[in-house]
């Protein structure tokens, strides 16, 4: 997974910029090609899948989205994974932003280090995490371990390669050390340091890495069916080994579901910022 | 630490100065505070950037620390910030020693060389950011980042967000904001070297007249040498984390009192020269005394100092020096000239000579011209490997 940084602040234009002539018109019609095959090249399989949901022996019809609606588990395992989502994201950037800050700021030669350590969840077979998280939490009051709470915090480690890179990209693209250093010189407390100057600047990194974090526990299978969480991945396959067509509605509602809140994350980034600019206008 | 200024009859306190200024918006208790560094040392493994280093302002002055990159002007202000902590060494601030105090402690306003401003925040958010830190009330914080606003002229400009502005504007937003929360001392850390000339030169007017008008205390790190002068009360030449001299300008221009100081404030000649007779020396053919504390034995071959504006040269077909080139700086013009006259080593030796330019009318490159030096006493320049 690529890091990418959205905190990179727009160029200011002014409206006035020269029009580009012949050259501007190939590269506009480059970029539009472009994006047609991409669009294809991630579109045709969940088309082709839709088209799989509906085909019927005698034609096309809903059937196999009628039964997954109807379905009873649908609405309790998208709740139980929504949860340990919330679970999941509230306690990786408790756990992130302040490391990544505080890497940034005090040990940037740690960085590498770190960066390492945060891939090693994507090497690391899933038997031998789920093994490893019950081990090391085995002192653990049973309303940790007992609860989803247990695989909320293997999705944290699950997931920190992605969150850690997109804040680290996110942390990296503003003066972290000026920022800080003015702060503190006006007065602010660490913790207002970082709750009104630094996670501000932060929240598209924020937000992205939120999404991801969301769209993996909304993905994940083998940790959550290994200790026997029935969360919503684990519903598709129970439900793919009887109905394959409901399955694959079943995968693409998860896939469109994952769209819709990724739209709604960055609706409600861009709203703030809308809301910020109108309230100074 | 508060300090309640005595004020004579007729004169203006700091108070109402400001208020001049702002309409009485900046309402100050007092004209500055006083600030003691003493025995200030850091060092970063084994590289010493701050070598003892001893300071002191007075209330209300501006002192510009001057000196090339890495002499440990900027480490002497983060430790006056409170943003690092001495090795050894003590900060004082009216007379109270604040060495372990936190920067967020410390109320002292700071503009980086870096544009800090929040760039979450408007200007006028950035400006009342201090005062928020500080809980006062909303109404009270609008009130007053308004004031600053308008005393730097950028009122207009409250509801845009730092990349709607300049470099120059954002700059002034930054001191508008290290001014809002009224500090004890103004910690200006070369605020002006990203900006392009001409603001430059705005900028630093308009920082010398607020600094002059609230009467704060003010330390200004800066490698720019004319913003030094032009701007400090008092300018402090550092070398390898120690202060060489502290002065104002115009001695540590014309009275300088090491080497260093001498070639690193203002362009500076190094001409050949040799003793006479005790503090007395040869240089340009001309006869010269030498500052007291060189002993030279006699017939000793040394290197003097000399400024441009005090080496005379005159058109002569006989000279012995040749005009390399010329430019012209209005009521001045600079004269390179080349020759290998007093060496006699075959390398030819370059002058650089400031002459009025109706002197230099007709000092065009080829040349022959003559040279000799006006000053009465030099100083001997610094052995070269240690002036590299």
């Amino acid at each position: 997974m690529a890091a990418v940084s959205t905190a990179v602040p727009l160029p200011v234009t002014t409206g006035f910029e020269p029009r580009p002539r012949r050259g501007g018109r190939v590269v506009g019609t480059a970029r539009v090609v472009i994006f047609v095959l991409f669009a294809a090249y991630y579109l045709m399989p969940v088309v082709a899948a839709f088209e799989f949901t509906v085909r019927g022996t005698t034609g096309y019809n809903l059937s196999s989205w009628a039964y997954i609606l109807s379905q009873p588990d649908l609405t309790a395992t998208l709740g139980l994974s929504l949860k340990i989502a919330v679970g999941t994201i509230a306690i990786s950037l408790l756990m992130m932003v302040p490391t990544v800050v505080w890497v940034h700021l005090r040990a940037p030669r740690l960085r590498r280090v770190i960066e390492a350590v945060s891939v090693l969840p994507l090497v690391i077979p899933a038997v031998v995490l789920v093994v490893g998280v019950l081990s090391a939490f085995q002192g653990l009051p049973n309303v940790i371990k007992g609860t989803p709470v247990i695989l909320s915090l293997e999705y944290v480690i699950l997931a920190m390669p992605y969150t850690y890179r997109v804040l680290d990209s996110g942390v990296g693209a503003i003066d972290l050390k000026t920022l800080v250093e003015a702060a503190r010189g006006l007065g602010a407390s660490w913790l207002e340091v970082l709750l009104r100057v630094i996670v501000p600047n932060l929240r598209s990194s924020i937000l992205f890495s939120a999404f991801l974090t969301l769209a993996l526990v909304l993905g994940e299978f083998t940790m959550a069916s290994l200790m026997l969480f029935n969360t919503f991945p684990v519903w598709i396959v129970q439900v793919g080994q009887s109905q394959a067509q409901g399955a694959v509605a079943v995968s693409i509602f998860s896939l469109v579901f994952a769209w819709f809140l990724l739209f709604a994350f960055s609706l409600l980034g861009a709203r703030r910022r809308g809301s910020r600019r109108r309230r100074s206008a | 630490m508060t300090t309640v200024p005595s004020t004579q009859p007729g004169q203006a306190s700091a108070r109402d100065r400001v208020g001049a200024v702002a309409a009485g918006a900046v309402a100050r208790e007092r004209s500055g505070s006083s600030v003691e560094l003493r025995g200030l040392r850091r060092s970063y493994g084994s590289v010493v950037a701050l070598d003892s280093l001893d300071l002191a302002l007075v209330p209300g002055e501006l002192v510009a620390l001057l000196g090339p990159s890495g002499c440990g002007k900027t480490t002497a202000l983060r430790l006056l910030a409170g943003l690092e902590q001495p090795d050894a060494g003590h900060v004082l601030v009216d007379g109270v020693d604040i060495t372990g105090r936190p920067a967020n402690r410390r109320d002292m306003g700071m503009v980086f060389q870096a544009y800090s401003l929040f760039p979450n925040m408007t200007a006028e958010d950035n400006v009342a950011f201090g005062l928020r830190m500080r809980k006062h009330r909303a109404s009270e914080r609008r009130a007053r980042a308004r004031q600053l606003l308008e005393l730097i002229g950028l009122d207009h400009h409250a509801q845009r967000y730092p990349h709607q502005l300049s470099g120059g504007q954002q700059q002034r937003v930054a001191l508008a904001r290290a001014l809002a929360i009224e500090p004890t001392v103004l910690l200006l850390d070369e605020p002006l070297s990203a900006l392009d000339a001409k603001v430059r030169e705005q900028l630093r007017d308009e920082i010398r007249r607020l600094q002059m008008e609230v009467g704060i205390t003010t330390l200004f790190v800066t490698h720019d040498q004319e913003e030094a002068l032009s701007m400090a009360d008092r300018v402090g030449v550092m070398s390898s984390g120690r202060l060489e001299q502290i002065d104002s300008p115009d001695v540590v221009y014309s009275r300088p009192s090491t080497a260093f100081v001498a070639e690193f404030v203002g362009a500076m000649n190094r001409l050949p020269a040799r003793a006479t007779e005790p503090g007395q020396a040869l240089v340009l053919d001309t006869p010269v005394s030498l500052d007291p504390d060189s002993h030279l034995p006699m017939g000793a071959a040394c290197e003097v100092l000399v400024r441009p504006e005090a080496v005379a040269v005159e058109v002569d077909p006989s000279g012995v020096w040749t005009v390399v080139s010329r430019s012209f700086r209005g009521g001045l013009t600079r004269v390179v000239i080349a020759g290998a006259p007093v060496t006699g080593s075959g390398e030819d030796l370059t002058i650089v000579a400031d002459l009025t330019s109706a002197v230099a009318t007709g000092m065009t490159p080829g040349v022959r011209v003559r040279a000799r030096v006006t000053s009465q006493r030099l100083m001997l320049a610094a052995p070269r490997a240690a002036a590299a």
